[in-house]
């Protein structure tokens, strides 16, 4: 027990720097679609999307929390963790603009995608409302974009690459990689929806979707390499627990 | 005995590995926070160089946000707040997985083996 202490403590210290770095370049330089951007039409289309998502994130929490006692905690770290990285700038030097991964790649593929979505939920409102990141009229569109398309792409990724005995640091890349870029592309897709107007839809969508690339593109490695890190962390330290989870299956830990 | 050392040798050396590592996150985290005070006009957030640029030329136009604490610093305070909470969530909860419950697996573990 005190030789496992001596391994964490540094590890919960390194967080905190994390924290620090985070806080100290705290300026609000988001993806998340601000307020007022959309039409309130749209915003009430993509609000009446999410509710009933978040609602069945809630229903399976609170199912799956009663068949695992690991279940609440491994919720609780992956919020935090969605919150922390949803809203972390990094500057991309050869776009020259600031932009944030998302952190949702690991959430779906840990907790599946219905709780992602809540976990999205919730870290998306606390920022829209506080932190001035986000916006309340947009946050039914921001939970589709990030909550829904980021977890499922995570999540289905990585199931399809594991099915194929892609390696596990391999499958969390990948996921975490087009996690991110799916949620882009959502972003994309309903502004261009949203504030067409009367221009087509196409070109609009194009438009918007390769003025994300420079930013994107690397922030999407970043993203990937993260959730792949995290995955194998997770595997060294607790492979029960990714059992439990579903993330794999026992006879491939044993190998 | 020697299984004793061993394993003293191996929490040392993984400790300094972990030092070097928050040493590099600190300096690293130094020359972000010069850089990002410095230039934070360089940098504008992919929302201002992207969405909100291009929705300005479709005639649409951000509101200010419900609550704003987008004001001067009260915005790197409310930042403060939420990387405090969010990080000793984070911490507590990867406690709670890996030290507290990983140890009970341990132990239920060895039971079933003897």
């Amino acid at each position: 027990m005190k030789k496992i202490d001596k391994f964490e403590k540094p590890f919960l210290l390194t967080l905190v720097f994390i924290q620090v770095f985070w806080i100290f370049t705290g300026q609000a330089q988001a993806m998340h679609i601000s307020e007022g951007i959309l039409p309130f039409r749209w915003a009430l289309v993509w609000s009446l999307v999410a509710v009933p998502l978040v609602a069945f994130g809630l229903y399976r929490l609170k199912k799956q929390a009663r068949e695992e006692t690991s279940f609440k905690p491994l919720v609780g770290l992956m919020a935090a963790v969605v919150f922390i990285i949803s809203c972390m700038p990094i500057p991309v030097p050869t776009a020259g603009t600031c932009s944030h991964p998302c952190g949702i790649g690991i959430s779906g593929i840990l907790v599946g995608p219905a709780i992602s979505v809540l976990i999205s939920a919730l870290a998306l409102l606390i920022q829209a409302l506080f932190l001035a990141h986000g916006g309340l009229s947009t946050w039914g569109a921001n939970i589709i974009s990030m909550g829904l398309m980021g977890s499922l792409a995570g999540y289905l990724i990585f199931k399809v690459l594991r099915y194929l005995r892609i390696n596990l640091a391999v499958s969390g890349f990948m996921a975490g990689l087009l996690a991110d870029w799916a949620t882009y592309g959502m972003t994309a897709f309903e502004l261009a929806l949203g504030i067409r107007g009367e221009s087509p839809f196409l070109p609009l969508f194009w438009k918007i979707l390769i003025a994300f690339v420079p930013t994107q593109l690397p922030l999407g490695i970043l993203e990937g390499a993260m959730t792949a890190g995290m995955v194998t962390l997770l595997y060294k330290k607790r492979p029960d627990l990714l059992i439990k989870m579903k993330v794999l299956r026992a006879e491939e830990v044993k190998a | 005995m020697k299984r004793g050392r061993k394993s003293s040798a191996l929490i040392i050396k993984r400790g300094k590995t972990t030092n070097l590592i928050l040493l590099l996150v600190m300096l690293l985290s130094t020359l972000s926070t010069q850089s990002s005070f410095c230039a934070a006009e360089k940098w504008p957030g992919v929302d201002e160089a992207v969405v909100k640029k291009i929705a300005k030329e479709q005639g649409r136009e951000a509101r200010d946000p419900l609550i704003p604490t987008d004001q001067g610093d009260l915005l790197l305070f409310v930042f403060l707040l939420a990387g405090v909470v969010g990080g000793f969530i984070a911490g507590y909860y990867w406690r709670v997985l890996m030290v507290e419950k990983g140890a009970k697996k341990n132990v239920q573990e060895k039971e079933g083996i003897n």
